[in-house]
């Protein structure tokens, strides 16, 4: 019985992989030579809504451009990224997308890579910068521009504001990427607009719902709202935690404290028709097509730049309602 | 054990109980105190708003409700000389469940659609705690093992039964109102981790079940040949820590109205077993302390508020309770006290109390 089930699963697996390559072949035979390439995409998991709606716009737009995509959920591992990256190479695929779990420990798989002559493209997250020679471009989100966005928008609305601008701030997980340069950013600009602004007070709510609920708590029962004028939270979940914990304080969020997030989820931007938040700057997981042009003219041997930086926008309270229904996740 | 603990709680009475829990208790005086000295008296005293009691220390309480109630789980499971590493998932599977089922309906409101979504949840992570039980009691895999399974699948268990995505219940469905309601202006949360407790604390000690339970913790051999059947003890704690932090997931799913299969609960396993050995009972089984437990939850609790009043940066998070946690677990040791008090000791008083300590530290 036993060996039965393990030859129906062996057999599975091998006509499994006949049909991926007879699909592969037929790309090649009928698409030319610049037509339907054969990409790896090493994806980092399912750990997010936000990941989700990135692996489903990549699997999109590879479709869409007739290109065959071989796509690896790592479940967050780098260990299955790395032997990933290794079947591809065997595979000979034409390119290789790589999502980093982590910045480290690279440099001997994207070795393997440059040696069998396969381009690396790093999509979202970086690697350290010893292995910068090892990979051709990284396409992904500036996290700093959306600190920037988000600081150019609270230096023009709080411009008149003559007492001072005193403000609340939810960082996001301690020492990552975006936390840091989403801070950065935004009080980079502060500054440079000369806007006469208090931190009141800034902790991290780890970018969790959660916790930007209980930190939020924290901040109206230390701090009280009178006299703040602005909450700036690193992403979504954890704004939309501290609007819950505002309203449960008796105060209108939106109006009492006008509120800033970044990322720009469908319950954000529903939260932002209800009118309890005030402005969202986009971090967008959509960037499959980009990606494409990205991957088809690294593959064609044009020139392009270090890193591309994903197409992102920022809305206010007028554009709210026009873009909920523009949301992926 | 028993033998042994029999007599100096004769000879003590409630005395070595007490005792066990001054330190501890003293921790959070002392962080009350620094609060009160930071922000004022309005830390402490309730305030009302919304027909809801309010303030810094009430919500600091209605906020470690979940960490209670799955504390209270893992106190009884620790006591058998156990540990459940799985309740943060658990916590999750909960969660998940009754979100998902709850948004999948027509109807957010209805309240026989809530009852059966609060209902299912509770099941399921009943079963999953009796399984985690059923491992260790008859097939007598190690427990930290056994439960490592479920700690690491359980989350892609809550995954699957969201479909990857954070189900959000609409805010006007009385299923939040698990975490955000009020009962003659007590915060449910602190109704319902107060019931527990008591529930759990007449239970352990009002019945035979709490000795039974030291002794299955001190002895699962001698205790069966006692004629204690020792592994369906095992089974029913593993089942009620099992839903202690499936109803822990309820209430802080009902707090933010969505359940986060990813960070739902996340590490509060760790905080847990914190919580439990704040509280005095030892990670070797045996004598456990439930009220400890609930000190050692609220010390946690007070501490992430303590850090952002004081004005320290998050940087200073893990450290700080790295501390406070050290200071406490010093403080519990005899053999730190006598070191220190060493040179103040007067002769007669020491060496009477030094023996019942060491009996029930063991």
């Amino acid at each position: 019985m036993l060996k039965q089930v393990l030859a129906g699963i062996g057999a599975g697996a091998l006509l499994f992989g006949l049909t991926a390559c007879g699909g592969g072949d037929d790309g090649d035979g009928g698409g030319g030579s610049d037509e339907g390439l054969v990409i790896g995409f090493a994806q980092v998991g399912a750990e997010s809504a936000w990941r989700t709606a990135n692996s489903a716009s990549v699997q999109a737009a590879a479709e869409a451009a007739g290109h065959e995509l071989k796509f690896v959920d790592a479940q967050q591992e780098q260990e299955k990224q790395i032997s990933a990256v290794r079947d591809f190479i065997t595979q000979q695929v034409d390119a290789i997308v790589l999502a980093p779990v982590v910045e480290t420990g690279w440099t001997d798989v994207l070795q393997e890579a440059e040696d069998a002559g396969i381009p690396v493209i790093l999509a979202d997250r970086g690697v350290e910068a010893a292995d910068e020679d090892l990979y051709v471009t990284r396409l992904g989100s500036d996290f700093a521009e959306e600190g920037r966005k988000a600081g150019a928008w609270a230096a023009e609305t709080f411009a008149d504001d003559a007492d001072g601008t005193r403000i609340l701030e939810l960082q996001g997980t301690t020492g990552s990427a975006p936390a840091n340069d989403r801070k950065a950013g935004f009080f980079e600009v502060l500054d440079a607009e000369g806007l006469d602004y208090e931190i009141v007070d800034s902790q991290s709510g780890n970018f969790t719902a959660e916790e930007g609920k209980a930190v939020m708590e924290t901040f109206i029962t230390t701090h009280t709202l009178d006299g703040i004028d602005l909450l700036y939270a690193h992403n979504d979940e954890m704004g939309l935690g501290a609007i819950q914990a505002i309203e449960e304080a008796g105060k209108v969020p939106g109006v009492d404290i006008q509120i800033i997030i970044v990322d720009g989820s469908k319950a954000g931007f529903q939260a932002g028709v209800d009118g309890k938040l005030n402005y969202i700057v986009e971090c967008n997981p959509a960037f499959g097509d980009q990606l494409m042009d990205v991957v088809e003219s690294v593959v064609n041997g044009d020139e392009v730049e270090k890193f591309t930086p994903v197409e992102e926008g920022a809305f206010d309270a007028s554009q709210f309602e026009a873009e909920l229904p523009n949301r992926e996740f | 054990m028993t033998s042994a603990s029999t007599p100096a709680k004769a000879r003590g009475g409630a005395n070595p109980y007490l005792k066990r829990l001054m330190w501890p208790l003293a921790v959070l005086v002392a962080l009350i105190v620094v609060n009160i000295a930071v922000t004022g008296f309005d830390f402490i005293v309730p305030s009302v708003n919304d027909d809801r009691l309010g303030g810094a220390f009430v919500n600091i309480l209605r906020r470690s409700a979940p960490l209670l109630l799955v504390s209270l789980g893992m106190t009884l499971v620790i006591a058998t000389k156990g540990i459940d590493l799985s309740v943060g998932a658990v916590y999750a599977i909960g969660a998940a469940i009754a979100c998902q089922m709850i948004i999948d309906a027509e109807n957010q409101s209805a309240p026989g659609l809530i009852f059966a979504a609060v209902a299912l949840a509770l099941v399921v992570t009943g079963v999953i705690g009796a399984w985690n039980g059923t491992m260790v009691a008859y097939f007598g895999i190690q427990p930290i093992v056994a439960t490592l399974i479920l700690m690491i699948a359980g989350r892609g268990i809550a995954q699957l039964v969201t479909g990857g995505q954070i189900p959000k219940v609409q805010d006007s469905s009385p299923f939040t109102e698990l975490g955000r309601g009020a009962i003659l202006t007590v915060p449910v949360p602190i109704v319902i981790a107060a019931l527990v407790l008591l529930l759990l604390a007449l239970l352990t000690r009002r019945t035979a079940l709490g000795m039974l339970l030291e002794s299955v913790g001190g002895n699962p051999e001698a205790s069966r040949l006692a004629g204690i059947r020792s592994k369906g003890i095992t089974v029913l704690v593993y089942l009620v820590c099992g839903l202690c932090a499936g109803l822990a997931g309820l209430i802080g799913a009902a707090n933010l109205g969505s359940a986060d299969a990813n960070n739902g609960g996340l590490w509060i396993e760790l905080d847990a077993i914190l919580a439990v050995v704040i509280g005095g009972t030892a990670l070797l089984g045996g004598r456990f302390f439930l009220l400890g437990t609930t000190i050692g939850v609220v010390i946690i609790g007070t501490l992430e508020d303590t850090i952002i009043n004081v004005g320290l940066s998050s940087q200073w998070q893990f450290t700080a309770k790295a501390i406070v946690v050290f200071v406490v677990a010093l403080l519990q040791s005899p053999e730190f006290r006598a070191w220190i008090l060493k040179p103040f000791k007067r002769k007669p008083e020491t060496p009477a109390p030094a023996p019942a300590e060491e009996v029930l530290a063991k």
